[in-house]
């Protein structure tokens, strides 16, 4: 049976589609988060040289990676809507935006804390510390750009050309570790392997997928609510069982 | 501050859970409310415009 995936492009289909999928991903988001949780802080042993603290990996990589993968998917989605001019695209950019930027703060945020017994200072201007920062304010920058334009589609433009130009600011994030020398260890864990234990592997992948289930969840919310907003003076909104009542 | 490094090194594990994994999941809640309330505002406001409407047709 084939799928008509253009079908869901349009905001009339996609509206009814994100609706039934928000409470699947949002219980496997709190299932996962529960998982990854016992797992992180009863299985995982001890770290040898960092004691506890390390335990703030689990939520500090994970988000760190979906503050970077968010940017992208954003930029991406805001390349569509300025190239095809498609609609749901600019929308679902926009809904992005929020949850990227609580990403970057968690990341930022969980680092210090992090960075406190480990480094002794909470904040230092780091590569890979400052770009992160760098990410949080384009976020912020691309929210602010966006809020300021009365006109949504030229807001969605303004704001795409932003997200777009910033992109380049997540590799940069990426590889900030090989190229410069930082405080910030490397990645723990490599396309060549890991020296992580497998308990640690274990709670960091789940917590990382329980964070990529909660995103998606809450931007589909979010995105409903824009595509109320402005699809208002269209008659299938009208139609809808949830404003008729 | 050296109070709360001497704290810190012998709570780890609060340290670690109230700074980080509570704040984190205090800001998803708090997400979480601010998208329902957007939801619940925005459907508020759709009701009540189409409410005007149907009656400035009536009118006619």
């Amino acid at each position: 049976m084939a799928i008509n995936w253009f079908k869901y492009s349009a905001p009339t289909n996609f509206y009814g589609l994100a609706g039934k999928m928000i409470p699947w991903f949002a219980f496997s988001a709190a299932v996962l988060f529960a998982i990854g949780l016992y797992i992180g802080f009863v299985v995982a042993p001890v770290d040898a040289q960092q004691g506890e603290f390390y335990r703030i990996i689990f939520i500090h990589v994970p988000s760190s990676i979906l503050s970077m993968f968010l940017y992208l998917v954003m930029a991406g989605y805001a390349a569509l809507g300025l190239i095809f001019n498609t609609r749901l695209s600019a929308m679902m950019a926009t809904a992005i935006a929020p949850t990227g930027a609580l990403f970057a703060f968690i990341s930022l945020w969980t680092g210090a804390l992090w960075g406190k017994p480990m480094w002794g200072a909470w904040w230092v201007w780091d590569a890979r510390l400052t770009s992160e920062l760098i990410l949080l304010f384009l976020y912020l920058g691309y929210i602010a750009l966006h809020a300021s334009i009365d006109d949504p589609r030229r807001a969605d433009r303004a704001a795409a050309l932003l997200s777009i130009v910033g992109s380049v600011n997540v590799p940069i994030i990426y590889f900030s570790v090989k190229w410069w020398n930082t405080l910030h260890q490397g990645s723990s864990i490599k396309f060549t392997g890991t020296s992580m234990h497998i308990a640690m592997q274990q709670a960091m992948f789940t917590v990382l997928v329980a964070c990529w289930l909660y995103a998606i969840a809450v931007v589909l919310a979010r995105v409903r609510s824009i595509i109320l907003e402005r699809e208002r003076n269209t008659t299938w909104i009208g139609e809808l069982p949830e404003v008729r009542s | 501050m050296i109070g709360l490094d001497l704290w810190m090194r012998e709570n780890p594990l609060t340290y670690v859970w109230l700074g980080s994994y509570a704040v984190a999941l205090l800001i998803f809640v708090i997400e979480i409310a601010m998208v329902i309330h957007k939801r619940k505002i925005t459907l508020q406001q759709v009701r009540m415009m189409r409410e005007v409407q149907d009656e400035a047709g009536d009118d006619n």
